[in-house]
């Protein structure tokens, strides 16, 4: 039986011969993404901002969104967000607080919601409702970046720990690297940003950390193994040993999330474009972010000679290599 | 490394049964086969965005309750010293500024108003600290203030009362196994599964339900009243929406009501005259004499009944109530009457409740999203095991089955936890991602071996050397990935907790079956068809 081989055997790219270009390229889409955060915003959902955001499937064939949207101003709490979701007879509505608001304005909006709806739309289904007060939404705002810069700087403590304090600076560079082009991409497309969004940059974290730490193993181990060779050969060595196993668990992992996003429930498709979205971009950084920083920090062969074991030097020996 | 003796196999396919097998009653409900009750039957929670229902978030306001025992207090001080031997006079009393201020009129009588005093304002709490503070400026002004040690047991004590009265609304209301837990220091979370709508459940939570019965002062003159000014003693009380008084203010006496804490039940009925909607009460033996004081003592006078600060009505005292029943009318109907009484007989809550926050989903879309989900899952498992097949053959065949054995052992996991750990809809994301994760440890070994076979190693060693070589790096990798998760189950909240916690069982799961498990399978078809070479 022949099976498939995605990468042939002794496949030797030179990915580090380009890295002060790639570099130049990632830094610019890093700042053009800081740039779009902070000028066209993140469209931050209710979880963020406070609001209600309310679900509803009509009873007709396609939902009569314009009628709706004169019912709903004529509340008053000024302009609706009005999104068609899953079936065209199915919308999502949703209304931001005012910047300063009373305590149970959110909790009003969605009773005022709801009310209007059943009134005028007989057989109307409401299928989800969701209401945040402005404390409770700058509280999950908070916890929300907390959670995403713990977890960014407790998973590089943890590789300077286990390998050495430069690679530790390349795996906050690479998870900074992820995480600010994916929040460009939100700010980008519009796409609602909300609580489930951050779990998923959480999750992407720790998935492109994956890639990085196969590809600092592997260095750490060729670093130990072939004490003469120059360090940008090493690193493309090391990651053209690792570029095999990196693409099939990439393409495994996106053919689930291929599945999610084609065919899973609509309600969470942002979250699963995230992380899509961050697979690629996380596979990209572990090797063209994270490798070369190792480079400009001054690792070298004497980096691990210490933690070099006797079953390591009798392998070596045992291989002819002194 | 490849060695597994009996004992060893055993124990594993043991741990691996046990936990796979727990899934089976959860997949077989979603399969729509009754699964018998006789039998053990672990069954994965759903959260509420999958079985639908409502989440409600309520917050109280600490400085109501530093109000309210500002208010106790003042009445406190007057009664003890009004009863003292010979009466202690004071004037120039003062609630201003959340402290409590007044002078003792004869400067010679200011120790023993202390000694009078003093009594009160030690805290009830174990730790001996002092819930108020007693200051005495210019020889005889007494400054009392509240103690942020007293103030904080009191909202904790109010809280934890508040919390028992919800869950007695909420049990009144008939809805089946709600879950009420005090969150924090001024917060309570109500998770109702089924509750679609939750504004009835909303509306009776949002009552505080202060039952008051104060009389109206009839010195105070209508044009006073409407700037604002009445009598010492008396303070203006708006009239409730929807009620006869809607959009009056009326005056009353501010102490020496009562209140409706002294209630043994309440029940709504009709008013055999109008045949209006009505609600009963029915004093406890206490408050059942004070209020018949009450009434005899003011016979033809007007009493207002103020519920949640608004006055409800006030109408004249006709003869002394004394049978410790009484009538509320308020221009209800059956529905609102009703509510009231559900609200007054679990009792006032010490605290008015603010919804802060809501979520609910009905059960179509939370069943909707379970049967996508499900779709999803199998076709993505489906297509990575073609991928797995095809790209390492035999040891693809062991990865697809760790890969199975790993999502049952994850469903499974769930099961056996029960109530702590909910299946939600970012979790059903994160089984789909752990799927697709999973394999990742299995594709870091196959590669090895493929690579230490190509140095030309023999295919025990190589397999050996797969296995051993790719540890570290399968250690670190999940590792992170606990990191993530953890941090997200700390900062997260209900659904994407759940998802954290379907990331943190998967993560060990997948190791056990990927590495330990395949690890095995391969040792055993090693030994029993000895290959000199393998197909990778």
């Amino acid at each position: 039986m022949k099976l498939l081989k995605l990468i042939p055997d002794n496949t030797n790219i030179r990915f580090l011969r380009w890295r002060v270009p790639f570099y130049a390229v990632s830094l610019l889409l890093m700042a053009a993404s800081l740039t779009l955060v902070f000028t066209k915003g993140l469209n931050l959902g209710v979880d963020f901002v406070g609001g209600q955001s309310i679900r509803v499937a009509f009873a007709e064939q396609t939902a009569p969104v314009a009628q709706v949207r004169e019912e709903i101003d004529a509340l008053g709490y000024g302009e609706p967000i009005i999104q068609q979701v899953g079936e065209p007879n199915q919308i999502t509505i949703r209304m931001k607080l005012p910047n300063e608001s009373e305590a149970g304005l959110a909790d009003r909006m969605v009773r005022d919601m709801r009310a209007t709806l059943d009134r005028h739309h007989p057989g109307v289904e409401i299928g989800s409702a969701r209401a945040v007060s402005g404390k409770v939404s700058d509280e999950l705002f908070r916890s929300g970046m907390i959670a995403l810069a713990l977890a960014m700087l407790g998973i590089s403590i943890y590789i300077w720990v286990r390998f050495e304090w430069q690679f530790g600076i390349g795996a906050l560079f690479a998870l900074a690297h992820d995480v600010t082009l994916t929040l460009g991409m939100f700010a980008l497309t519009g796409m609602e940003f909300d609580l489930n969004i951050v779990a998923a940059i959480l999750t992407l974290i720790g998935y492109s950390l994956n890639d990085t730490i196969v590809i600092y193993d592997r260095i750490r181990e060729n670093l130990k193994k072939y004490r003469k060779m120059p360090l940008p050969e090493l690193l493309d060595l090391s990651v053209n040993e690792t570029l095999s196993r990196t693409v099939v668990t990439s393409s495994s992992v996106l053919i689930t999330l291929l599945a999610l996003l084609l065919l899973g429930p609509d309600v969470i498709f942002g979250f699963t474009a995230a992380i899509t979205l961050g697979i690629f971009v996380g596979t990209y950084s572990s090797i063209y972010m994270s490798a070369p920083i190792l480079i400009w920090c001054g690792v070298t062969q004497d980096s691990f000679v210490p933690t070099e074991s006797r079953a390591d030097t009798q392998d070596r020996r045992a291989r002819g290599e002194v | 490394m490849l060695d597994f003796p009996l004992w060893k196999r055993l124990w594993l396919w043991a741990v691996t049964l046990v936990f796979a097998l727990a899934s089976v009653p959860s997949l077989l409900s979603l399969a729509g086969v009754h699964w018998p009750a006789s039998l053990p039957s672990p069954m994965v929670n759903l959260g509420l965005d999958l079985a639908g229902g409502s989440h409600i978030m309520l917050e109280a306001d600490p400085r109501q309750v530093a109000a309210q025992r500002l208010e106790t207090m003042e009445e406190s001080v007057r009664a003890a010293l009004r009863s003292a031997e010979p009466r202690i006079r004071i004037g120039d009393m003062s609630t201003a500024g959340g402290r409590l201020t007044f002078m003792v009129e004869d400067p010679s009588r200011v120790d023993a108003a202390r000694g009078l005093i003093e009594p009160m304002t030690t805290g009830a709490g174990l730790t001996g600290q002092r819930d108020w503070t007693i200051e005495v400026v210019d020889g005889n002004r007494f400054i009392l203030s509240q103690t942020r040690a007293g103030l904080e047991l009191a909202v904790d004590n109010a809280m934890d009362s508040a919390t028992e009265v919800v869950r007695k609304r909420i049990d009144a209301l008939g809805t089946r196994e709600p879950t009420i837990i005090r969150e924090g220091d001024e917060r309570i979370v109500v998770d109702v599964p089924g509750l679609k709508d939750p504004q009835a459940l909303k509306d009776l939570l949002g009552k505080t339900a202060e039952l008051e019965f104060k009389l109206v002062d009839q010195t105070a003159l209508q044009s006073d009243i409407e700037q604002g000014i009445v009598p010492p003693g008396s303070e203006i009380v708006p009239g409730a929406t929807g009620s006869d008084y809607a959009g009056s203010q009326i005056a009353v006496r501010r102490l020496n009501g009562i209140r409706g804490d002294s209630l043994t039940n309440a029940q709504q009925t009709f008013n055999p005259q109008t045949n209006e909607p009505v609600v009963t009460i029915q004093f406890d033996p206490q408050g059942g004499a004070k209020f018949a004081r009450l009434t005899s003592e003011n016979v033809g006078k007007p009493f207002a009944i103020i519920l949640d600060g608004e006055v409800i009505s006030a109408p004249n005292i006709n003869e002394p109530i004394i049978g410790g029943t009484a009538q509320i009318s308020g221009n209800f109907t059956v529905e609102t009457a009703n509510q009231l009484a559900i609200a007054l007989r679990s009792g006032a809550l010490p605290v008015d409740l603010t919804v802060v926050e809501e979520s609910s989903i009905s059960a179509e879309l939370g069943a909707d999203s379970i049967a996508k989900g499900t779709v999803a899952m199998l076709v993505g498992l489906g297509a990575l095991m073609v991928f797995m097949l095809v790209t390492y053959g035999r040891f693809g065949f062991y990865t697809n089955a760790a890969l199975i054995l790993n999502l049952l052992m994850i469903l499974g996991t769930l099961a056996l936890l029960g109530p702590m750990a909910a299946l939600t809809l970012p979790g059903i994301a994160g089984l789909v991602l752990t799927v697709g994760a999973a394999v990742d440890a299995n594709v870091l070994i196959n590669e090895r071996i493929r690579e230490e076979r190509a140095k030309g190693r023999r295919v025990v060693q190589a397999v050996e050397q797969g296995y051993k070589e790719s540890s570290s790096a399968i250690f670190d990798a999940n590792i992170t990935n606990v990191i993530a998760a953890v941090i997200m189950f700390m900062f997260g909240t209900g659904p994407v907790r759940g998802f954290a916690v379907v990331l943190m069982i998967g993560i060990v799961t997948s190791v056990f079956t990927a590495v330990t498990l395949t690890r095995m399978w391969v040792a055993g078809w090693l030994r029993r068809k000895r290959p000199t070479d393998i197909v990778l």
